[in-house]
């Protein structure tokens, strides 16, 4: 586990003395306060539904070692404003269902399977045990895992409320635009939108898959997979304080990302509010999903000054131009003008921020013997319009980063609000 | 071409069934003295008891040569009723089968090759499992289809093949994928015969060292590829003719019961899911929808005689059954321009995008269909 999440980890206050189960499994006081207070320090609002950090219903886990179990439930979707895990996988979906009602059923059914998984339990009737000439529930590759810090996040594209489709065009939020052609833009189809989405972040590369496979597994004849991404080594922090960790290029770039537990901050700029006429989007998010590939080779053929000034960070300390430690405050006109972090900089874009959480990517080799590596980014603002389309425009024309990065895939998501309890279900006040 | 896979599957299915009907199988703790002890070296397989009563059986196999080895299970006519690959020198393994009486062979094979080291087994006794009339009559019913099936492709290969032996290329080419029709409808069942399936339905990359490659894919890279028909090529019609006969006589011998018959519809899909989205069964003919068609034709086939009992336990099954079947059936009507004939058009002409439709609506199908088997069994 990076350093960055030792004190939001989950860990007991006395890990030397294992949490016994209470009755049923359930974990006991104890156990529950080792990780409830971590709930606390991850900035997940409302941990109504704590749940028992156990992966296999028969097997309980000590608390004290249980890889922490992130609550589901509360007013904004966990895997936004958490304390950001080491892994991801992304995947896009095609409704293809033409039927509303087998929609909603298929939001409700994953809704399910997602309180399960990310409670560190096997979805349905689990993985071994049931009908020997049926196939199991869950597939079962997760199974005496920890819960990892599992967290699943949906999002609606805007090809969701076209008209003819679920008599959704009128519920389409403005903000939810197409987003524009941005100059330098390589999109490809095939990895690009989404009528769909689900972000599974964990620290265990292996509960993150298993949680789309379930999930797309739910879904087929309703749902087809559009495109995924598996991402590592997560490139920006939402924990105030932490090392802020590198990207493939070598630099440390996310140093300024608005902290989890900055509430004024992510009302302001993350999360949707009463006030924004989005009514069913209040408490919700709108997320950006970049890949973005970066020309490894050439990058690594750069000098080294050519690569600080391009960031405008050293590459050692990550500290900006002219200053000593990283988190000091950056003297943005010390910087060259096409350098990334001034351009990035709220101040250079009247104040707009978005909350970072992307990760690394390698794909294997493109072919021509070149790394298929990249960033793949992924923002969540209020309003997209007033925060990253705005910021990328501005990249997009004269970011010196440019000359070693392209955009290769782009999706934009309505997130909605958390789901309330174990009644509620993704995506309620979009159709309710 | 799975062939051996595919027909433990079934066997394995087979076992479920009984068990699941009758509920009244006795489990063994596994340990007791009721195993068999195989011992296995590469000049021997020593068994321990021959005669055993009807039931649960088990065998303890000690793998005491110097090269891995498999031990199967076998009906008189070679067809498995359970087996174990890859046991390595040194190690041991259980084998596990619910057998009914009759008289069977178990086989060691040194080297996992050849006809392998045999010995007797009698199993006596015990009764045999009881089913519903309504499973009777559907196990009677697919029975039936698939003879017909069978009964159907003879004059049908034989045009092909008489094509190919006549080095009439374009009347070979012409009737060579309607000639696969039943055999593709009937593909678990026709698969479960493990001798025959190698021989007539393997594909270039599925050929084990030292495998001669024959059989209705070898033709058709005659045909399509090649462009010619040679001395060679030619004699090999004669042959599938004559191996499809075989398949003929003996198809009606075949283990089937509802399980195996609902999991063979979901077999059916596999196939599709795996060799024809991707159009590497018929690479050179580009003929992959025909065979596709069949697969779900057979599937459908299984599935319908299976829903009055599948309806009864999970109606919502069926009724999601039924609507994918008719989804994916409207999505394949695309491909041809008349609903009667099976005239599809070439794989090859289908788009990435496309096969991606295809793929996903056989996954929108498959997915439940893997759970008619519970659903037959409840």
């Amino acid at each position: 586990m990076s350093e960055d999440t030792q004190n939001t980890a989950g860990e007991s206050p006395d890990p030397g003395s294992p949490a016994t189960p209470g009755p049923g499994g359930a974990p006991s006081r104890r156990a529950l306060l080792g990780w409830g207070g971590a709930g606390l320090a991850l900035g997940a609002v409302a941990a109504g539904g704590a749940v028992a950090a156990v992966r296999s219903d028969d097997a309980p886990v000590p608390a004290a070692d249980s890889g922490a179990a992130v609550p589901f439930h509360g007013a904004h979707q966990a895997g936004i404003a958490t304390a950001v895990q080491d892994r991801l996988h992304f995947a896009a979906f095609d409704v293809t269902t033409k039927d509303r009602a087998e929609l909603v059923a298929l939001l409700k059914e994953w809704t399910r399977a997602a309180e399960r998984m990310t409670a560190g339990h096997a979805v349905g009737d689990g993985a071994y045990g049931g009908l020997a000439e049926a196939p199991p529930d869950d597939t079962g590759e997760a199974l005496g895992l920890k819960p990892s810090r599992l967290t699943l996040t949906i999002g609606f594209g805007p090809t969701l409320f076209a008209k003819g489709r679920f008599g959704l065009e009128d519920r389409r939020p403005d903000a939810l635009v197409d987003l524009p052609k941005f100059p330098g833009d390589n999109l490809d189809a095939a990895r690009s939108g989404g009528d769909l989405c689900v972000q599974a972040c964990a620290d265990d590369p292996q509960v993150a898959v298993h949680a789309i496979r379930n999930l797309a597994r739910i879904g087929m004849g309703r749902t087809a997979i559009r495109w995924s991404q598996l991402g590592f080594g997560k490139t920006s922090s939402t924990t105030p304080g932490a090392q802020t960790p590198r990207n493939m290029m070598g630099f440390k770039d996310g140093t300024r990302n608005i902290s989890g537990t900055d509430t004024a901050a992510l009302d302001k700029h993350v999360w949707v509010g009463g006030k924004d006429r989005a009514g069913w989007m209040t408490g919700g998010s709108y997320l950006v999903a970049r890949r973005i590939r970066m020309h490894i080779e050439t990058w690594d053929r750069a000098p080294l000054q050519e690569q600080e000034d391009v960031f405008g960070r050293d590459k050692g300390e990550g500290a900006p131009v002219g200053k000593a430690k990283e988190r000091d405050e950056p003297f943005l006109k010390a910087m060259l003008p096409t350098a990334h972090v001034r351009l990035a900089h709220p101040d250079s874009n009247a104040g707009a921020t978005i909350l970072r959480r992307g990760y690394s990517f390698t794909d294997g080799t493109d072919g021509l013997g070149r790394l298929d590596a990249g960033l793949f980014f992924l923002a969540y603002q209020r309003d997209t319009r007033e925060a990253f389309v705005p910021l990328q425009r501005r990249l997009a024309a004269h970011d010196a980063l440019n000359e070693y990065i392209q955009h290769v895939g782009s999706a934009h998501f309505a997130v909605p609000p958390g789901v309330r309890d174990k009644d509620d279900w993704w995506g309620r006040t979009l159709f309710s | 071409m799975r062939a051996v896979r595919l027909s433990v599957v079934t066997a394995a299915a087979t076992v479920a069934a009984l068990t699941a009907v009758t509920g009244c199988a006795e489990k063994s703790d596994g340990k007791g003295d009721g195993a068999v002890q195989v011992v296995a070296k590469d000049d021997s397989c020593e068994v321990s008891k021959t005669k055993l009563p009807a039931g649960h059986v088990e065998l303890a196999v000690q793998n005491k040569g110097s090269k891995v080895t498999e031990v199967y299970v076998l009906f008189p006519d070679d067809r498995i009723v359970a087996e174990r690959e890859n046991i390595g020198p040194g190690t041991k393994a259980t084998i596990t089968a619910e057998i009914k009486a009759g008289s069977y062979e178990i086989a060691c094979k040194p080297g996992m090759k050849g006809h392998g080291i045999r010995q007797k087994l009698e199993i006596s006794g015990g009764s045999a499992a009881k089913r519903s009339p309504e499973m009777d009559k559907a196990v009677a019913a697919y029975r039936t289809y698939v003879q017909d099936q069978a009964d159907a492709t003879l004059p049908k290969a034989k045009v092909f093949t008489d094509a190919v032996a006549a080095g009439d290329i374009e009347a070979a080419k012409k009737a060579y994928a309607e000639s696969r029709l039943g055999w593709e409808r009937t593909e678990p069942v026709a698969e479960s015969f493990g001798d025959i399936d190698p021989k007539v339905d393997v594909r270039a990359d599925g050929l084990e060292d030292g495998q001669k490659w024959t059989g209705w894919h070898r033709l058709e890279k005659a045909l399509w590829q090649d462009k010619k028909l040679g001395a060679e090529e030619k004699a090999l019609a004669p042959a599938l003719q004559k191996d499809l006969l075989d398949w003929q006589k003996r198809v009606g011998t075949a283990e089937i019961t509802p399980t195996s018959m609902a999991n063979g519809a979901k077999e059916l899909l596999d196939e599709v899911a795996t060799g024809k989205v991707t159009g590497e069964e018929e690479r050179y003919s580009h003929t992959d929808l025909i065979d596709f068609k069949a697969n779900v034709e057979g599937a459908e086939k299984s599935y319908e005689l299976l829903k009055p009992i599948a309806s009864k336990n999970d109606a919502a099954l069926s009724a999601t059954l039924d609507k994918r079947f008719a989804e994916l059936n409207k999505l394949l009507d695309t491909y041809r321009k008349d609903k009667t004939s099976y005239e599809f058009t070439s794989y090859e002409k289908v788009g990435k995008a496309d096969r991606k439709d295809l793929s996903d609506a056989v996954n929108a199908l498959a997915e439940p269909l893997s759970r008619l088997a519970a659903a037959v069994t409840k």
